[in-house]
């Protein structure tokens, strides 16, 4: 509990958004305000997830804590549903959205596609759940403390950080993933991505037996992360085009593993 | 004098005009557009009054260019403000310590022993707060009405003098009580000194435009933070409810004293200078030259002052002035887009300008305002979130970006009606129900998952 576990615990589970903010969207003040608007969306669920599970609890009037434990993990669950369908919800407002804009553009062509779109919305998501989760666990670092003191894992922290990492990288993917399947009408892959997601809320609850939660989730995470820059229009071709092309030739024109 | 004012006013609002456009275009090319039709550029702004379609397209398109923009343009110091407000609650615990001192505007007080009680008189303190400020606006429209404009500028011009030495200085000192930093009285008095003045000068006469802005923020940040220490719990928050009320009827109503004002500017063919707006364009530089006016907050407790030090109370507004619809209503036609905000509380600065209205070069001038008090009651809100809410981080999180959302939203409402708009209503109602909402539902949920590490 000292600063160092801190600042390691903070940027390891918001360096790489925070770096993603910084590169990608910062400059652009559409991607903010649909970033501010994705993490919106998240914090709707969560609300409503957290009602339902507040109505439950209360209307079981348990002691018993086993029974808490079941509500609880009913509220997951419910929480993950509910995050997938504020998610499409997004998806709908963005491309109404996105048509009005086109319509009244000169060009008959918006500012934004929709691949980007949906990178910025996953990453609202994940930021918004990243913090949520993180944001209170990282303040209590700072101050006093033993971990684990009543025989709890003493690596709660790192964990913590680990888990944020990859829940906000996942919201990204699961993000870009979701709109493509939308866009293209297959719901193959909007019922697989709910169901990782519900999943990677399973693996969770093995915690603290962080060998059986975070290896699987991080495998995932790799997973989707290659699923999403497939399914955004990248290719292997791409990719050693990168590596090869852009010592060589800078006038052509930029190869970049995502087609934004 | 007036004319070389004039002329040197409109010489540089000429050159700021074709700096700011040139900025545009550079920024228009990019994706500007945003997904949401946002700003108050109404499509008739410009002197060729004969429009064809393909103009009146390209006008609005136009405006949805630059939407996105300026909706980041009053993010990034509504996000400054608050940091700063969240900052100083984290940190000094002065500003969370209730001394038992109250406003005089709020004199009931609240630790009793039922919580009826308690809720009647956290009614009546608000009732009494929002009378006040009712009848600060009403005066203010009065001696607007009646050229008073000098009583008006000297009002302002104390108000913001208090607010700049006075309070600074014991934000200043409560800074090092904290940190436990000793500083002699000499250099002490330096440096207020000079933060003071340059302040005055900024805000009330020409400075550096971004320097003016970081001096509203600033402001705006020390009010909110007087308002936390000083408003007790339930009052402060049904404030927060009535002045987001008031503020949507004195904007909207036609006999709302915000109107009335803005509609008298508008016959008098004046623009009503808004003393107590943030503008992110540097238009308004050309018009502090001319009337060294308040453009400033306002809105100071006053009776705190009798407490604290013991002043002669002066009518100091409580609030801040916001800016009156009609005048938003009448720039927009002239300068642009301007958000509308908040009303008034008390203070607006009416500037009595005897100027003729601006050149139309500042139609070109696409920057977007918000008036102070809508700094301040946001971060008032998000202030006491942090101060108060046992969730702690994730409501003061939870309620910055339901206010964001509010603000978004507000502007985009301001894209469709292109007249002027109270900013408070849905941003304080936003933000009130996610505080409530976070603070009862969310939180114990979030708890839970994190005593047993779940993730959803």
């Amino acid at each position: 509990m000292t600063v160092a576990v801190f600042f390691g615990c903070a940027f390891i589970a918001f360096g790489p958004a925070f770096a993603l903010f910084v590169f990608t969207i910062a400059k652009d003040p559409l991607r903010v305000l649909i970033l501010i608007t994705g993490a919106f969306f998240w914090l709707l669920s969560l609300l409503l997830s957290s009602l339902v599970w507040f109505i439950a609890v209360k209307a079981s009037n348990a002691d018993d804590a086993t029974l808490r434990r079941s509500l609880l993990i009913f509220g997951v669950f419910f929480s993950v549903l509910l995050q997938e369908l504020f998610r499409f919800g997004y998806y709908r407002l963005l491309r109404k959205a996105n048509e009005g804009l086109a319509a009244i553009s000169e060009d008959e062509s918006s500012a934004i596609s929709v691949r980007q779109m949906a990178y910025v919305a996953g990453l609202g998501f994940g930021i918004m759940s990243g913090a949520f989760s993180m944001i209170n666990i990282l303040s209590d670092s700072l101050g006093p403390g033993t971990v684990g003191i009543f025989g709890d894992s003493q690596y709660y922290f790192i964990t913590s950080a680990l888990m944020t990492l990859a829940l906000t990288l996942l919201h990204t993917f699961w993000g870009v993933v979701f709109f493509d399947g939308c866009e293209k009408s297959r719901w193959w892959v909007i019922s697989l991505v709910v169901c990782l997601h519900l999943l990677v809320a399973g693996l969770s609850l093995l915690n603290p037996f962080y060998e059986g939660s975070l290896p699987p989730v991080y495998i995932i995470t790799l997973m989707m992360g290659i699923w999403a820059f497939f399914s955004s229009g990248g290719s292997l071709h791409n990719l050693t085009a990168l590596c090869t092309r852009r010592n060589a030739e800078i006038e052509t024109s930029p190869v970049q593993p995502r087609s934004d | 004098m007036a004319d070389s004012v004039e002329n040197a006013v409109n010489n540089v609002s000429n050159d700021a005009a074709e700096t700011n456009q040139h900025a545009e275009t550079g920024g228009a090319g990019g994706p500007g557009r945003n997904e949401v039709e946002l700003n108050g550029q109404p499509p008739t702004p410009r002197p060729p009054q004969v429009v064809n379609d393909s103009e009146e397209d390209e006008d609005e398109e136009l405006t949805l260019k630059y939407g996105a923009k300026h909706v980041i343009m009053l993010f990034i110091p509504v996000t400054l403000c608050m940091v700063v407000v969240v900052a100083t609650i984290k940190s000094v615990s002065f500003y969370t310590q209730k001394d038992g001192q109250q406003l005089i505007y709020t004199p009931f007080r609240e630790d009793t022993e039922t919580v009826g009680q308690r809720a009647l008189n956290s009614m009546l303190n608000a009732i009494i707060m929002i009378s006040v400020i009712v009848v600060m606006t009403l005066v203010l429209v009065v001696l607007y009405k009646y050229r008073c404009y000098k009583v008006i500028q000297g009002w302002l011009f104390f108000s913001n003098l208090l607010l700049l030495f006075f309070f600074s200085f014991i934000y200043l000192g409560e800074v090092f009580k904290t940190y436990n930093v000793a500083l002699d009285y000499f250099t002490l008095a330096l440096i207020i000194w000079n933060f003071g003045v340059v302040g005055m000068i900024c805000i009330h006469w020409k400075g550096p435009l971004r320097l003016q802005q970081a001096y509203l923020i600033m402001i705006s940040a020390l009010m909110a933070l007087v308002f936390i220490k000083y408003l007790p719990e339930w009052t402060a928050w049904l404030i927060l409810a009535a002045i987001s009320v008031y503020d949507l009827l004195a904007v909207l109503c036609p006999k709302g004293p915000l109107r009335i004002l803005v509609e008298t500017a508008q016959e008098r063919n004046e623009p009503i200078f808004p003393a107590l707006i943030y503008s992110s364009t540097m238009v308004w530089l050309f018009n502090m030259a001319d009337t060294a006016d308040t453009r400033n907050n306002s809105s100071h407790p006053v009776p705190q002052q009798d407490s604290q030090v013991g002043m002669a109370p002066t009518a100091q507004p409580d609030d801040d002035g916001g800016f009156t619809p009609t005048w938003i209503d009448q720039q927009q036609h002239q300068l642009g887009p301007i958000q509308s905000t908040e009303e008034s509380r008390q203070e607006i600065q009416e500037m009595p300008s005897t100027r003729p209205p601006p050149a139309d070069d500042d139609d070109e001038e696409r920057g977007v305002k918000l008036g102070l008090g809508d700094f301040i009651f946001y971060s008032m809100l998000v202030g006491k979130a942090s101060a108060t809410a046992s969730g702690d981080w994730n409501t003061t999180l939870a309620c910055f970006v339901a206010i964001l959302i509010g603000l978004c939203l507000t502007l985009l409402l301001l894209a469709i009606f292109k007249k002027a708009l109270p900013a408070l209503p849905i941003s304080i109602t936003f933000g009130l129900v996610f505080y409530f909402a976070t603070d009862n539902l969310v939180r114990p949920f979030m708890d839970q998952l994190a005593v047993h590490q779940f993730y959803i």
